[in-house]
């Protein structure tokens, strides 16, 4: 296999595995003053995202640092070209993490509410702007020889805010059941109706989606001509609906389980019918930066698939272990004993 | 301003603060591994407080320093875009190396570490912030290999209209970029030596728990000494490399004009761009500049004239920040010996003024690692990979100056108020002091 095609694999996956992590940090992150009814309650919240949040996010650092290595003409123009959409999901996710680490560390009732809101605003903007950006990467941007025609507004285009909204729900639904997992009582019960709430608005977004995605994009070409591939967004769509299925049976853990498989699938079918694009244009094809005209020489994508096939299944190793340290659930108890806690 | 000139400035400012917490993490990490070390080889419970108390204002750093580092990968597709399209093949590796080595392996731990005190054994906390110190300095080696590689760069070649990494090895053998690494480490060792005395004899001057702040500081004053002559010797190695590989930059540093052998060093030195020479030079150290250069007396010294204007660096500020730096570096050797010394005969609370000089030496450190990045960046202009491509063939063409602006002010008015947040919750516990409960850690099981 080529290594270009190898790495786009790669880039697909590390999009993935970040949406589903991080994806639940986001959700729950957009929830945890409504769920939450006290600070006991909220803290709980913020403490089930405690240990994960920081390693979760690495992996959108890691896609990013991959991207640079392995297609740095795609990384500079595309981070040049969405500059100021960038700029404020970097100061989201800056404030993000501060948020959690510092709003444990200080008194009062002003102080504790100034950093729920910024934790609140700073999950809902990454979700939000993650599906704004992705949308418009699958229906492409106006660049041509002159460069990039596209601003802010721009991207706010309706199919680019509906994309928007369906990583919105996808995360907040993601986020209420790894919340019903996570906790126990009445937090739990509520995570959970809440879940069953917002499904419905999940499944009526992601087929608009489905369908306003034939006419914004050219996403659907790749599964044309290789019809075997509509596994993928099949396996999305069915494992939509076991989300469903399991919340109502009451496992939990299972319907997580599915998010997480719905996230990855949606990813992922979006992620090939790109193919071989990394960014197409919408003017003139001739100008999509692809896998094979953005990429790195050889040479250089050897090295990375080395160091990746050495490090990743440490990483991954790891990654697994601290989460069945951290596997059982939290509580508000648990939560007031622990000074070390958030 | 341009958009050249405010993208400068948004990478000086960006990767300035960021550097305000970067130090202290990587020397205070180890420093705190060491105390919960000390606590599970002896069982002393003043060890464990030690790395409690040590590890809270580790965090409070610890956490700017996370959030402001992805700023810098962004920035460099966002306001570098030509520089990244030029040299993403062979700059790209580092980072991205560093990503899946030391970041992950880092963040993971770090939880492992804040929320693991009874989920996981004692032996097991301690292993899981060595592995934090670890991943801090291993991703300081990649970051700084990086860096080195825009100083000096090896390993590529100039081919598809790009610079084409084609020996990895030479990138991570490059000798300026390992002396950097080695100089930066040890320069945040000393900050957080510093850090540890500066708190403690704040402490100490006010007669809080002797026992745990005299321990501490005692600590901190082994740790400062080793660093600080560490910082020394790795520098002086470090500025040979400068020679041989950036003349400019040397010349800059030590404001030589004229090519001559054997340079002599002026104590007293102010040099002038305008006239291309300098206007004061007294009380010189004959051949001291050549011998620091190459480590032979007669060594001859490239001055900036046999130099176009238009390579040249700003000689003044890094003129000035090297001299600060290093007058700072002999500062930091003299304290440290003085601490250790009073430390080790149990006199210090004897030496009220000496704790009050270490109090305000506090922030002094920092300064020099401050100083040392703008000799090292602003040495290198006009080029952001030296003798490769000029930093005014770097920055993006997609962006304007109106978005560069907003984001400038942006960055300025976030960072503002991240960092007053940050001192004063690094204030209020660094004051607070130890806590002595510790009745939610020792037990052995919680349900």
């Amino acid at each position: 296999m080529e290594l270009q095609i190898i790495w786009f694999v790669l880039w697909a996956v590390l999009w993935a595995v970040y949406f589903m992590l991080d994806g639940f940090v986001l959700g729950a992150g957009m929830l945890h003053l409504f769920l939450g009814k006290n600070d006991g309650e909220r803290r709980v919240i913020i403490n089930t995202l405690g240990p994960v949040w920081d390693g979760n996010e690495v992996w959108l650092i890691t896609a990013g640092g991959a991207t640079f290595a392995a297609f740095p003409t795609t990384y500079a123009l595309m981070f040049s070209y969405l500059y100021t959409a960038l700029l404020l999901l970097l100061f989201a996710l800056i404030v993000r993490g501060v948020s959690f680490e510092f709003r444990g560390k200080g008194e009062g009732d002003l102080w504790k509410r100034s950093w729920d809101t910024a934790i609140l605003v700073s999950s809902f903007l990454p979700a939000l702007l993650f599906g704004v950006a992705f949308g418009n990467i699958f229906a492409g941007l106006p660049m041509d020889a002159a460069g990039y025609h596209g601003s802010l507004m721009y991207l706010l285009n309706p199919y680019g805010l509906l994309t928007g909204i369906l990583f919105v729900l996808l995360f907040l639904v993601h986020g209420t059941l790894y919340l019903s997992v996570k906790t126990v009582g009445d937090l739990s019960l509520r995570a959970r109706a809440a879940a069953e709430k917002l499904w419905p608005a999940l499944l009526v977004v992601a087929v608009a989606f489905l369908g306003y995605t034939k006419f914004a994009t050219r996403l659907y070409d790749n599964f044309f001509s290789a019809p075997y591939l509509l596994i993928v967004p099949l396996l999305a769509v069915a494992a939509l609906l076991g989300i469903r299925i399991l919340t109502a049976k009451g496992n939990l853990l299972g319907a997580f389980a599915s998010s997480c498989v719905t996230i990855v699938m949606v990813v992922f079918t979006g992620v090939i019918g790109l193919f071989p694009n990394l960014i197409p244009s919408n003017l003139d094809p001739a100008y999509s930066l692809t896998i094979f005209n953005s990429s790195s020489s050889p040479y250089t994508l050897k090295i990375m698939t080395l160091v990746v096939a050495l490090f990743l299944p440490i990483v991954i190793a790891y990654k697994i272990w601290v989460y069945r340290v951290f596997r059982g659930k939290v509580t508000v108890q648990e939560v007031l004993e622990d000074k070390q806690a958030y | 301003m341009d958009v050249l000139t405010l993208s400068r400035l948004q990478f000086a400012i960006t990767s300035m603060f960021h550097f305000i917490f970067v130090p202290l993490t990587l020397g205070l990490s180890i420093m705190v591994a060491y105390m919960e070390t000390r606590y599970v080889t002896s069982g002393n419970e003043l060890y464990l407080k030690m790395a409690k108390f040590w590890g809270k204002l580790f965090l409070i750093n610890f956490a700017l320093g996370v959030v402001t580092g992805i700023t810098l990968e962004f920035q460099f597709g966002m306001n570098w875009a030509e520089y990244s399209k030029y040299v993403g093949d062979i700059f790209g590796a580092p980072l991205a190396v560093e990503a899946t080595m030391a970041f992950f392996m880092e963040s993971v731990f770090i939880g492992v570490w804040i929320f693991g005190w009874n989920k996981v054994s004692k032996r097991m906390h301690a292993i899981s912030i060595w592995l934090v110190a670890i991943a801090t300095n291993l991703s300081a080696l990649w970051i700084l290999l990086a860096n080195g590689w825009m100083q000096h760069p090896v390993g590529f070649v100039l081919r598809n209209g790009r610079a084409e990494m084609v020996d990895f090895l030479a990138l991570l053998t490059n000798p300026y970029g390992l002396l950097k690494f080695g100089h930066q480490i040890v320069s945040g060792y000393t900050v957080a030596a510093f850090f540890v005395m500066g708190v403690s004899a704040w402490h100490l001057l006010r007669k809080n728990r002797p026992d745990f702040f005299k321990t501490s500081f005692r600590m901190g004053a082994s740790f400062a000494l080793v660093s600080t002559l560490l910082v020394a010797v790795v520098g002086d190695f470090h500025a040979v490399e400068v020679a041989k590989t950036q003349p400019t930059k040397f010349a800059a540093m030590e404001s030589v004009w004229e090519t001559k052998r054997g340079v002599g060093l002026n104590l007293l030195l102010i040099p002038s761009e305008l006239k291309e020479c300098n206007v004061v030079e007294q009380i010189c150290i004959p051949k001291m500049v050549s011998l620091l250069a190459f480590h032979t007396p007669n060594a001859e010294i490239k001055g900036l004239k046999d130099f176009p204007k238009s390579e040249r660096p700003p000689v003044t500020p890094v003129f000035f920040s090297f001299r600060l730096m290093v007058g700072l570096g002999f500062l930091f050797i003299f304290l440290a010996l003085v601490a250790l010394f009073l430390s080790r005969r149990g006199t210090l609370e004897n030496h009220p003024l000496f704790l009050k000089v270490m109090l305000f030496a506090l922030p002094l450190p920092y300064i020099a690692n401050q100083l040392g990045w703008i000799v090292a960046e602003m040495g290198r202009q006009p080029w952001i990979v030296y003798g490769v491509l000029k930093t005014s063939d770097a920055v993006s063409k997609a962006i304007s100056t109106p978005q560069v602006l907003g984001s400038l002010i942006g960055f300025t008015l976030l960072y503002g108020t991240l960092g007053c947040i940050d001192i004063f919750l690094l204030t209020k516990y660094a004051r607070k002091g130890p806590d002595d409960d510790l009745s939610a850690i020792i037990k052995p099981t919680r349900n």
